[in-house]
C-alpha cells in the first residue's frame, strides 16, 4: 500500500496560496525529494503532512487511511515522523533524554509516576541505539543546547528515527551544516534509503540529485514537475523556473 | 417601573464598561504589541485617581485636576517603563508577572505612606452635579459625562489606530512585532509611546472614577482583574476586542448584580435565593469568560497573526 | 558535591523536625506557629511548582485551591461535621472537580492568556466566598475545633506540627519520584518545547491536565492544613495576592528544584515576620515606617531577585555547590 498519497491539497494564507492543488505520492521505500525556490511552500507542505497546519482543502492518505483531519500526535503514533528546518529539540534535556522522549512517546501511555525514566532500559536502550545510528553516541550526556549546530541536526534525525517511523518527513536536514557534516548526513540518508519511505525537502542540489528516487519541483505551491532525477534535469520547465535561476546566480 | 430601572442599570453597566475600556484599551496594546504582562496597570489607575483627588482639592478645578493627573501619571508611567520594564521585554512572562507584582506592592505602600490607608473622597464637579434627561428619565450628569468622554476617547483611538502612520505601526506591531522591528522602526520608541498612551488612559479612568468610587490603596487591583477579564474575553491585543469585552463585562456585571437575585427568587426557595443570588451575580462575568474561552480560546475578536 | 546536594534536603527536614523541641526548650511556642505556617505555605508552593517550575505553566490562581481546602473544613465544621476524614475527602473531591473543569478551560489557552484566566477563576471563587453570607461572607468563618482524625489530637500544636511535617516530607518524596518518572519527563518536555512533544506523538493536553489537577490537590491539602492551623476560613486565603505570594516563594527558592519552594516559603514568611515586628531604634521613626510598609520592601526585593538571582536562593546554592564540585 502506498505510504503517502496527497491529492488536491490546498492551503492559503490570506491572499497567498502556499499549497495550490498539490498531488504527490511517496511509494514504499522511496526517497522522494521536494525542491523549489524559497517561498514555494515546502515547509508548509511538511506542516500539513505532520498535522501542525490544517489544509483548506484536499486529502492526505497514509497507508490507505485518510488522515487529513488527524491531530499531529496521532500521526506520529501511526508512523509519520518529522524533523524541523529550524532545530527544534528539548534544549534543557541531554541528547539521550531527547531521544528517550521520542522512544517514550511510542511506548504506550506516560502515566508512570514512580520508576525513574532515566534508568528505564526500555527507553534508554533504543535511544542510545538511535544516537549511535546518527553518530552522536559520544555526546549522549551533553545538554541539547550545548551541542554544536550540526550535532543538533543529527539529534533531530535521531529523534525522528527513534520513533521507528514508516514515513520520514525531513525538512532541510542539512540546513546550516558544514561541508563535512553535510556529507555525513548524506551518507546516513543513503543508508536509510530503502528501509524507510522518506519525503526530503532540501536546498542542497548535489545531495538531492545523489539521493532521490523521484523529485517534485514546487513553485508557488504547485508541482510544476515530478519525475526521476534525469527527467527533472532534462525538463525545460524546471530549468526555466528553478535551475535557471541558480545557474544565473552561479 | 421595571423597564426604567432596567434602562438605568443598562446605562450604569455601560458607564462601568466605558471605564473598563479606558483601562483595557491601553493594556491590551501593551500585551499585544510588547508581548508584556503588565499587572501594574491598575496601579497607574490608582495613582491617577490620587493625583486627581489631590489636585482637585488644591485647585478647585476638575479640568486642571484632570490635566495634572494625566500628565503626572504619564510621566511616572514612562519613567517606570524606561527604568524597569524595558529590561524585561525579552524575558519570559513569569519574570514580567513577578516584577509588576512587586511594583504593585511598592505603589500600594507608597500611596498608603503619602495619603494614608483611609479612603480619600472626591466630589463630583459642580457643573456635572445635576441630572440629565434621557428619554424622560433623569440620569446623573456625571455618569453620563463618563459615557460621553469614554466614547469620544474610543473614537479618537479608532482614528489614531486606523488613520495615522503611528496607528499603522501599532497595528502591525500587534500582528507581528519582530517584523516591524526588522523594518527599521524604532520599536523602543513605539513601546514607550504605547506604554505612555496606556498610562494616560489609565489616569483618565482614575480621574473619572474618583467621584464615584472611593479613592483608596488597592483600588487598582479589583478593577485590574475586571480589565483582564474584558481583555481575555475580547481577544488579547485587539482594541475592538477590548471595547466590546469591556462593555460586555460592564453591562453583564451591573445588570446581573441588579436583577439576578430578584430573578432567582422567582424560581428558588427564598432563603436559598437570598444566599445564592449575590454570590452568583458576582461570578457571572467569570462564567461568561469561561464560556467564551471554552468556545473560542483566543477571545471574541482575536488579532490575526501573520 | 553531589553529596551536598543530597544532604541538604535531609539537613533541612532534620532542622524542621527539631523546631518543636527548640520551641519547647526555649519556651517560645510562637516558633511552632511560624514554622507550621512556613510548612503549610511551603506545601502549597511545592504543589504549584509542579506545574510552574516543571511544567512551565504560570498559574496565577492557585490560592483558589488553598481556599477550597480551607472552606471545606470551615463549612463542614459549621454544620457540625468534625471528622477530619470527611473534611479531607470533601476538600479533595471538590478540589478535583473544580481543578478538572477549570484546567480544561485554562489549558485551551497558553502563555499570557493562561496567566490571566487562572487569575480570573481564582477571583471568581474569591467573590463566591465573599458572597456566601451564611458562611461569614467578607469576614470568613471561624472553626471551633480542629479536624478530628481518630486518635490524632490536632488540638495539640505539636501534634499538628508533626502532621504537617509528615505530609510535607511525604509530598516531597512522592513528587521527587513523579518528576523523574515518565510522567515528570513528559511534563518537563512540555516546558521545554511543547510543539516538539506533540510532533513526537504525545497528546500533551491530558498530561498537562493531570499535572494541573495534582498540583491543585496539593494546594487543597495545604488549605485543609491552613484552616486547621488558624482555625479560620477566610476569603482572604483566596485573594489574588496569595497566588502572587506562592509564585514569589517559588521564585525566591528556585523553581527548577523540588525543595526550592519550601525554602522560599521560609524566606518570605521570615522576611514578613522580621519586617513587621522589628524594633531597631532607628532614627526618624524608620522602624515604624518599615513595620507598616514592609510590603514595599518585599516588592523591591522581588524585583531585585527577578533581575539578578534567576535561579532563586536554593537553586543558587545548588548551582554553586555543583560548580565548586
Amino acid at each position: 500500500m502506498t505510504p503517502l498519497v496527497v491529492a488536491g491539497l490546498q492551503k492559503r494564507f490570506g491572499g497567498l496560496a502556499a499549497t495550490d492543488g498539490l498531488d504527490l505520492t511517496v511509494a514504499g521505500g522511496e526517497l522522494h525529494a521536494v525542491i523549489g525556490p524559497n517561498g514555494a511552500g515546502k515547509t508548509t507542505l511538511i506542516n500539513q503532512l505532520s498535522g501542525e497546519i490544517r489544509p483548506d482543502a484536499g486529502r492526505i492518505e497514509f497507508q490507505g487511511v485518510d488522515i487529513t483531519h488527524a491531530p499531529a500526535h496521532r500521526r506520529s503514533l501511526i508512523g509519520i515522523s518529522r524533523s524541523y528546518q529550524i532545530t527544534s529539540v528539548l534544549r534543557g534535556f541531554t541528547a539521550l533524554q531527547n531521544v528517550a522522549m521520542a522512544v517514550q512517546a511510542h511506548a504506550g501511555h506516560s502515566f508512570g509516576f514512580w520508576s525513574p525514566a532515566a534508568r528505564d532500559r526500555a527507553l534508554t536502550g533504543p535511544a542510545a541505539a538511535a544516537l549511535e545510528q546518527v553518530g552522536l553516541a559520544h555526546r549522549a550526556q551533553a545538554r541539547a543546547d550545548e551541542l554544536a549546530h550540526g550535532e543538533q541536526r543529527q539529534l533531530e534525525l535521531a529523534m525522528a528515527l527513534a520513533t521507528r517511523p514508516r514515513l520520514l518527513l525531513l525538512d532541510e536536514p542539512m540546513a546550516g551544516m558544514s561541508q563535512r557534516e553535510a556529507e555525513n548526513i548524506v551518507a546516513l540518508l543513503a543508508a536509510l534509503k530503502g528501509r524507510y519511505s522518506i519525503l526530503l525537502v532540501e536546498h542542497d542540489m548535489d545531495a538531492v540529485f545523489a539521493l532521490a528516487d523521484r523529485i517534485t519541483v514546487l513553485v508557488y505551491g504547485r508541482a510544476i514537475a515530478c519525475g526521476t532525477t534525469d527527467e527533472i534535469r532534462a525538463s525545460p520547465q524546471v530549468r526555466e523556473a528553478y535551475l535557471g535561476d541558480e545557474e544565473a546566480e552561479a | 417601573m421595571t423597564a426604567s430601572l432596567l434602562f438605568t442599570q443598562l446605562l450604569n453597566g455601560l458607564q462601568l464598561g466605558i471605564l473598563l475600556f479606558l483601562l483595557s484599551s491601553g493594556l491590551t496594546l501593551v500585551f499585544g504589541i510588547m508581548n508584556f504582562v503588565n499587572l501594574a496597570h491598575g496601579s497607574l489607575y490608582m495613582l491617577g485617581a490620587y493625583f486627581a483627588a489631590s489636585a482637585f482639592r488644591a485647585t478647585g478645578s476638575f479640568l486642571a485636576a484632570g490635566v495634572i493627573a494625566v500628565a503626572a501619571t504619564l510621566a511616572l508611567g514612562v519613567a517606570v517603563e524606561r527604568l524597569a520594564l524595558a529590561r524585561l521585554y525579552a524575558r519570559d512572562h513569569l519574570d514580567q508577572v513577578l516584577t509588576t507584582f512587586g511594583l504593585i506592592l511598592i505603589f500600594n505602600e507608597a500611596v498608603r505612606f503619602v495619603w494614608g490607608s483611609a479612603p480619600v473622597y472626591m466630589n463630583v464637579p459642580a457643573a456635572l452635579a445635576g441630572t440629565v434627561n434621557l428619554f424622560g428619565l433623569p440620569y446623573p450628569a456625571y455618569r453620563f459625562a463618563i459615557i460621553a468622554v469614554g466614547l469620544a476617547v474610543g473614537l479618537a483611538l479608532y482614528v489614531l489606530i486606523h488613520r495615522t502612520r503611528v496607528g499603522m505601526l501599532i497595528r502591525a506591531g500587534a500582528a507581528n512585532g519582530p517584523m516591524v522591528a526588522a523594518l527599521g522602526v524604532n520599536i523602543r520608541l513605539l513601546n514607550t509611546l504605547v506604554f505612555g498612551l496606556g498610562a494616560a488612559l489609565a489616569a483618565l479612568a482614575g480621574l473619572m472614577a474618583g467621584p464615584i468610587f472611593a479613592v483608596q490603596p488597592g483600588m487598582g487591583e479589583s478593577i485590574l482583574i475586571l480589565t483582564l477579564v474584558a481583555i481575555v474575553t475580547g481577544g488579547i491585543g485587539s482594541i475592538r476586542g477590548a471595547f466590546y469585552g469591556a462593555l460586555l463585562v460592564g453591562v453583564v456585571d451591573t445588570v446581573g448584580r441588579a436583577f439576578l437575585p430578584a430573578l432567582l427568587r422567582e424560581f428558588l426557595d427564598r432563603a436559598l435565593a437570598q444566599a445564592a443570588g449575590p454570590a452568583l451575580a458576582s461570578m457571572l462575568i467569570y462564567l461568561l469568560m469561561a464560556v467564551v474561552l471554552a468556545l473560542r480560546p483566543r477571545g471574541l475578536f482575536p488579532v490575526k497573526r501573520s | 558535591m553531589r553529596d551536598a546536594r543530597r544532604a541538604f534536603p535531609v539537613v533541612f527536614l532534620g532542622l524542621l523536625a527539631l523546631v518543636p523541641v527548640v520551641a519547647h526548650l526555649t519556651g517560645e511556642p510562637y516558633y511552632l506557629t511560624v514554622f507550621s505556617r512556613i510548612m503549610v505555605f511551603g506545601l502549597a508552593a511545592l504543589g504549584l511548582n509542579l506545574i510552574l517550575g516543571f511544567g512551565g505553566l504560570v498559574s496565577f490562581g492557585h490560592a483558589l485551591y488553598l481556599g477550597i481546602g480551607a472552606y471545606a473544613v470551615g463549612i463542614l465544621s459549621a454544620h457540625g461535621v468534625t471528622s477530619g476524614f470527611a473534611h479531607l475527602g470533601a476538600a479533595l473531591a471538590v478540589g478535583a472537580v473544580a481543578a478538572l473543569l477549570i484546567g480544561l478551560v485554562c489549558l485551551r489557552t497558553s502563555g499570557m492568556a493562561f496567566i490571566m484566566i487562572t487569575l480570573a477563576f481564582a477571583q471568581m471563587f474569591y467573590f463566591l466566598a465573599v458572597g456566601l453570607r451564611q458562611y461569614g461572607g467578607d469576614d470568613g468563618l471561624s472553626i471551633p475545633a480542629r479536624s478530628a482524625f481518630g486518635p490524632l489530637a490536632l488540638q495539640d500544636a505539636t501534634v499538628l506540627y508533626y502532621v504537617i511535617f509528615a505530609l510535607l516530607a511525604a509530598t516531597l518524596y512522592v513528587l521527587h519520584r513523579v518528576v523523574h518518572a515518565r510522567f515528570g519527563m513528559v511534563l518537563q518536555g512540555c516546558r521545554e518545547n511543547e510543539r516538539r512533544m506533540i510532533a513526537l506523538g504525545f497528546p500533551t493536553l491530558r498530561y498537562k491536565l493531570a499535572a494541573y489537577v495534582a498540583s491543585a490537590l496539593i494546594c487543597v491539602l495545604a488549605g485543609v492544613l491552613l484552616a486547621n492551623l488558624t482555625q479560620y476560613a477566610s476569603p482572604a486565603y483566596m485573594q489574588w495576592v496569595v497566588s502572587g505570594d506562592l509564585i514569589v516563594m517559588i521564585l525566591f527558592g528556585g523553581m527548577g528544584t523540588l525543595l526550592g519552594p519550601v525554602v522560599g516559603a521560609a524566606a518570605i514568611i521570615a522576611i514578613e515576620d522580621v519586617l513587621t515586628a522589628f524594633r531597631l531604634g532607628l532614627p526618624w521613626g524608620i522602624d515604624q515606617v518599615v513595620n507598616a510598609h514592609w510590603m514595599a520592601i518585599l516588592g523591591a526585593l522581588i524585583i531585585v531577585v527577578v533581575l539578578t538571582l534567576k535561579q532563586g536562593l536554593y537553586g543558587w546554592l545548588v548551582h554553586r555547590a555543583a560548580r565548586a564540585g
